[in-house]
């Protein structure tokens, strides 16, 4: 069976909301009702009908051919199957994700895997600030799964991540991995200012010293870390690095004491 | 009792005795082999036997840098005892005086697909005192524990199998202790190389086999006088006028299967050194049949 494929007629005149085009939202749908669901809140009413071409039946397995700045809420709430996008994407893909695999062949926008749960979040490009946050008045991050990043991701990438795996693989801006509680957050290439900035706990694993700590951390030695030699083969056994991200006896800083938090970031020393 | 004759060596047509059992699997890394080995052989240490050491535990093969999950040599160590209770004391005890403390040591779960779960990390982390740090990845669970050369890095549970089978074993017969021990030594290098199944007693050989009880009030297990040369004239012995030394190899495996290929790995290597060099006769240990679910016929195993 086909994929269920939505090919882009062209650049949609508004913002669309396409959270309902996840596969378990889609699995038993006809033709015409999948035509039918509404992807904006505006007067406008724009349905999948006006924006896609629908082809295909495998509703576990959805294509978006082509991609928009204006796709927000791409695979939000997803739980199972895949969803591919062939292009941009705005802000929120993939938040509160629970499960599957969604992968972003661009980039893209603000708050991606915000507050996800599970699953596989991967984007070929870039991402935007808040990489795995949350918004405005939630508590936590994002709290399980893995997201990849191929690009470079913004600012606060992993905002109060709480659990689960980000990988960032071409640097991020300021403030990575600020407010973390727990969980993980690798970053090969440059970090912008005060990485980890008031994190309680958690980790942030660089692949060099990063060019501006906070005041607030302390070094903590390099002993042999058995912990980087088995979080490096994961990285490589899971397709996210090549090479391994830490070495054999990467150096420690602990902090954020601004926060007294006990959170660390390790880095690659040779 | 009819006998069958494998290059020049007598293979009695009896069968050990096994018993159901519960059992888990570590895999302990070092920094090289010698302090991986360090690590497990004292995990090891005192667990021969269920009767007095609470489980029987030993290592079940040594892991090269390529298959460990931290690029380290390791070995697999294997515990076995007959309650879950008693195995998840057993383990945590052992794990806590004997893997913590041993330099660069690190532990991760090595057995697929068991029933329950035992704390290893979980219940260890408390000696972190508040600075041990939990990571989740990769479906697995692990806790750092801060210690003075670094981190003891313990994934936080391994499965438990209730499918084990305790107690197959092999009696090696000969003229001579010499003998015997050479037979056994056979026996053990053959039956290392069997995945899944370990022989807990001191390099593999037991030299006091038992029989149960005894003539003493509390006494579990006591002296097996039909295979002690010395007692040939006065009880009912089972051994010959040339038999002089027995040794016995006592095996334990994660599955029935594991066992028996384990036994029949002994027999074979046994035979292979025949009668001038090693044992005269293979015999096996069991309590007619009543007690044991497993039994384990010579016949069916020979090489």
């Amino acid at each position: 069976m086909k994929p269920l494929t939505f090919t882009l007629r062209e650049t949609p005149p508004e913002r669309l909301d396409l959270s309902p085009l996840t596969p378990e939202r889609l699995e038993g749908l006809s033709a015409r009702e999948i035509g039918g669901i509404r992807l904006v809140r505006s007067r406008r009413a724009l349905t999948v009908g006006d924006v896609f071409r629908v082809s295909g039946k495998d509703a576990n397995s959805v294509v978006l051919e082509g991609g928009s700045r204006r796709f927000d809420g791409v695979g939000a709430g997803m739980t199972a199957g895949t969803l591919v996008v062939a292009g941009d994407v705005g802000a929120q893909a993939g938040r509160t994700m629970r499960g599957g695999r969604l992968l972003i062949e661009g980039s893209a926008g603000p708050h991606a895997g915000s507050g996800m749960r599970g699953g596989w979040l991967e984007i070929l490009g870039d991402a935007g600030d808040h990489l795995g946050g949350p918004l405005a008045g939630e508590l936590a991050g994002m709290n399980g799964g893995v997201v990849v990043v191929r690009g470079s991701a913004g600012a606060c990438a992993g905002d109060r991540m709480r659990r689960g795996v980000a990988a960032v693989l071409r640097g991020c801006g300021d403030y990575a991995g600020s407010r973390m509680i727990a969980g993980t957050l690798a970053v090969t290439g440059t970090v912008g200012r005060l990485p980890g900035y008031m994190m309680r706990r958690g980790s942030i694993l660089l692949d060099r010293l990063p060019e501006e700590m906070s005041p607030s951390f302390v070094e903590c030695g390099a002993p042999d870390s058995t912990f980087a030699a088995v979080f490096d083969r994961y990285l490589m056994a899971e397709g996210i690095l090549k090479r391994p991200l830490l070495g054999a006896r990467p150096g420690k800083f602990g902090g954020d004491n601004a926060v007294a938090g006990t959170g660390e970031i390790l880095f690659r020393q040779d | 009792m009819q006998q069958l004759t494998v290059n020049g060596v007598t293979i009695d047509d009896t069968f050990a005795e096994a018993f159901g059992m519960r059992a888990t699997a570590i895999l302990i890394t070092g920094p090289n082999r010698k302090w991986a080995r360090q690590a497990a052989v004292t995990m090891t240490g005192f667990a021969t036997s269920v009767i007095g050491c609470g489980c029987e535990a030993a290592i079940d093969v040594e892991l090269s840098p390529a298959q460990t999950p931290d690029g380290r040599p390791g070995c697999r160590v294997m515990l076995f005892a007959v309650s879950t209770d008693e195995l998840q004391k057993q383990l945590q005890n052992r794990l806590g005086q004997c893997v913590l403390t041993s330099p660069g040591s690190a532990c991760f779960a090595d057995l697929n697909g068991g029933v329950a779960d035992l704390k290893l990390g979980s219940a260890l982390r408390y000696f972190g005192d508040g600075w041990q740090v939990s990571k989740k990845f990769g479906g697995r669970h692990f806790w750092r524990v801060p210690v003075m050369d670094g981190e003891f890095l313990c994934e936080a549970t391994t499965s438990m199998t209730k499918s084990a089978v305790g107690g197959g074993n092999l009696l090696l017969v000969a003229a001579s202790n010499t003998q015997a021990l050479a037979a056994a030594e056979a026996a053990v290098a053959a039956i290392e190389q069997v995945p899944g199944a370990i022989m807990p007693f001191p390099g593999g050989v037991v030299r006091s086999g038992s029989k149960v009880g005894g003539k003493y009030k509390g006494m579990m297990a006591s002296t097996n006088d039909a295979f002690a040369p010395t007692l040939r004239g006065v009880v009912k012995s089972a051994l010959g006028p040339a038999d002089n030394a027995v040794l016995e190899i006592v095996i334990d495996g994660e599955t029935s299967d594991a066992v028996a290929a384990a036994m029949k790995a002994g027999i074979g290597a046994v035979t292979a050194l025949g009668p001038q060099e090693g044992a005269s006769r293979i015999s096996a240990g069991n309590y007619g049949g009543k007690l044991g679910k497993f039994h384990y016929h010579l016949k069916d195993l020979l090489p």
